[in-house]
């Protein structure tokens, strides 16, 4: 489904990676492995189009991502080191509109519940800015309950999070397989998810 | 004879292309400038009206029409550049700006030297005159934005996009100053009777010629500087370096 | 269109959050409106002639003051990465951006303006007009500034390179605002000025929003 091929990327004058290929099939689940600075935030900000490759490809079901643009948009779920999450609004709206702009409006209710599971109940109408680091990335990982994204890209989606959350992103991570979905992610935190791959970026 | 050009679109190919021909637009151009300035000065009589001062039309006229050409050009490599993808079109445009905006300011300044004689007054809220400052602050304008990005390829991108929608505006601009203009009855600048002599003609496009091959040879000797520095970490640029 | 009313009402949501941030921008406004008779004196026939380049110039500026924040708090905190990753047209939203932008900061300038305007002793046709080109004028000053915003996106010395760039390509908007209260004033016709301002907004309505979305890529990377 997604296909990468001899990819080359730089920051500056310095070459992160190249000669970089690898596949991800429905239901199959990546690690992109290295050490600080070997790119692997670069490498997710290329698949979502952040990045313009120095060479190589990459190709959604045959077609060349760059080409498909809003169309590949619809197909995945990014989620950065930064939250996207705005101070001065409230979980419940900040979620919202975050699913707004990817595509997909919420009723109340389903935000809420979102919210709930990801163990905010009762702060859903708290300004965010009063919260803590780990709620806020709670915040922001509740977009994966209310989205039809087929590919998660995921960087660093353990930071700030307690071992009850880690626990509740294997599930989620699961469940999004069984849908016959893909992830790529990195993390600096052992996961523990069935049929995991790494790719080490060295 | 078949010259294969896209050979030339790859810096460091087109290095050694500019480094030829540098010497030969210099040359060129020296003789020239010097061949205009003796019919400016001793061929071509004074003017009626003007005396002797008109004389700087030499190199206003010439500098004036130049900043405008130069921003063209630097707006079409500018588009070349993020639409091709090429990298030699992105260092032609950052090349091109500073001499530019030289010309643009020597046309502002001989500008301003004409018309205190003239008017009385150093600046005068002329049409083209305007048009002609804010030419100047477009090309600041690029300079800076290219300046302040350190990423090269950012730096390329976007003051190459901020080169188009300056031509983009360039005509709106124009054509609104000059509307201002007339709508404040303003002093337009007007020769005495309708036909130039000669030898004003022959000065002047000597001078055009003169000054365009100057910036032919300035601005690809900025680009070889441009292209060493952005090549510095490859094996071709340290050999030609040392 | 869902996508446009969804980020007009968020930002003005924002905007209603933040609101000491749209009054420094009116407030701004007033400031410099009311410091001009203070340097230049208070000859009335002398205002009454300045007053629409006045109110234009320092709408202009105050236009200038907020456009840094029109994407900048976005860049910050990661949203504008997640608004590039929207599966429907980015252009469409950097629209909403814009028409938010300009009900925030552009919108409460061309209120005040007869307020202001009457203390340059302006007559109620005058100011008419004023309004009119204002209301037609300060959209364009928040779409060609979205450009210049995009570009200086993440930049050291950010606000000034921005008012360098945008400036100059503002300098139509100003003339023909002002024309057409000058046009009134001497008893001739106001369509021709209105009319072309018009003509500027309808093409900066069609280009600067896929402009800024080519920025605000270039601006990504």
């Amino acid at each position: 489904m997604l296909e990468v091929t001899k990819l080359a990327c730089s920051r500056g004058d310095h070459r992160l990676f190249s000669g970089l290929s690898f596949r991800l099939e429905p239901g199959q689940i990546l690690q992109v492995d290295g050490a600080n600075g070997s790119g692997k935030t670069s490498l997710l900000r290329a698949l979502c189009g952040f990045l313009m490759p120095d060479e190589g490809e990459i190709s959604w079901g045959g077609i060349s991502t760059a080409k498909m643009e809003e169309e590949f948009y619809a197909k995945i779920l990014y989620l950065g080191h930064l939250n996207a999450i705005k101070d001065d609004l409230n979980a419940l709206e900040n979620l919202r509109i975050a699913a707004g702009i990817s595509g997909c409006l919420l009723d109340e209710q389903q935000a809420v519940s979102a919210l709930q599971r990801m163990g905010l109940r009762g702060r859903e109408r708290l300004p965010t800015k009063v919260l803590s680091q780990g709620q806020r990335r709670r915040v922001a990982l509740a977009r994966l309950l209310v989205n039809q994204a087929k590919l998660w890209i995921l960087d660093e989606p353990l930071t700030a999070l307690d071992v009850g959350a880690v626990h509740l992103i294997e599930t989620l991570l699961m469940e999004h397989l069984a849908r016959q979905g893909m992830v790529i992610f990195t993390t600096h935190q052992p996961l523990q998810v069935p049929g995991l791959r790494t790719l080490s970026l060295s | 004879m078949a010259i294969n050009w896209f050979k030339y679109a790859a810096p460091t190919n087109f290095y050694g292309l500019a480094g030829k021909l540098i010497p030969w637009f210099a040359g060129f151009s020296l003789v020239l400038f010097a061949a205009g300035m003796y019919i400016g000065f001793f061929v071509a009589p004074a003017d009626a009206q003007q005396g002797e001062f008109y004389r700087i039309i030499f190199i206003h006229v010439p500098t004036s029409i130049l900043s405008m050409v130069l921003y063209m050009v630097m707006a079409g490599y500018a588009a070349l550049g993020l639409i091709f993808n090429t990298r030699l079109s992105a260092m032609m445009a950052s090349a091109i700006a500073p001499t530019g905006a030289l010309f643009a300011f020597i046309s502002l300044w001989t500008g301003a030297l004409w018309g205190k004689p003239m008017w009385g007054a150093w600046w005068v809220w002329d049409a083209r005159l305007t048009s002609e400052l804010i030419l100047l602050f477009l090309y600041l304008g690029f300079i800076s934005l290219h300046a302040s990005i350190d990423d090269p390829r950012r730096a390329d991108r976007a003051s190459a996009l901020l080169a188009i929608v300056g031509s983009v505006n360039v005509p709106i601009i124009y054509f609104s100053v000059k509307w201002w203009n007339t709508l404040h009855q303003g002093s337009t600048i007007k020769f005495s009777g309708t036909s130039m002599h000669v030898a004003m003609q022959q000065a002047m496009f000597t001078m055009l010629a003169a000054l365009w091959l100057y910036a032919l040879a300035v601005v690809l000797a900025r680009v070889r500087s441009i292209i060493l520095e952005r090549e510095r970490h490859t094996h071709w640029a340290q050999e030609v370096a040392a | 269109m869902k996508l446009l009313v969804l980020v007009i009402r968020r930002d003005l949501m924002l905007a209603m959050r933040r609101r000491a941030d749209v009054l420094t921008t009116l407030f701004f406004f007033v400031m410099v409106v009311s410091l001009f008779p203070l340097g230049v004196g208070p000859e009335m026939d002398m205002l009454r002639k300045m007053a629409a380049g006045v109110l234009w110039v320092a709408a202009l500026l105050s236009s200038m003051l907020s456009l840094g924040r029109l994407f900048a708090t976005d860049y910050l905190d990661g949203t504008l990465e997640q608004m590039l990753l929207a599966p429907q047209s980015l252009s469409m939203l950097v629209l909403g951006k814009m028409i938010a932008h300009w009900m925030v900061s552009g919108l409460p300038l061309v209120l005040m303006a007869p307020v202001l305007g009457l203390q340059f002793d302006m007559s109620v046709q005058a100011l008419g007009i004023l309004i009119v080109g204002l209301l037609l004028g300060t959209p364009i000053l928040s779409m060609i500034g979205a450009i210049g915003a995009a570009l200086t996106l993440g930049l050291r010395g950010g606000g000034v390179l921005l008012s360098l760039l945008v400036l100059p390509l503002c300098i139509p908007v100003l003339i023909f605002g002002t024309g057409a209260v000058e046009a009134i004033a001497n008893g001739q016709s106001v369509a021709s000025h209105l009319s072309l301002l018009g003509a500027v907004l309808v093409l900066a309505l069609v280009f600067t929003p896929w402009v800024t979305a080519q920025a605000l890529r270039i601006s990504m990377e």
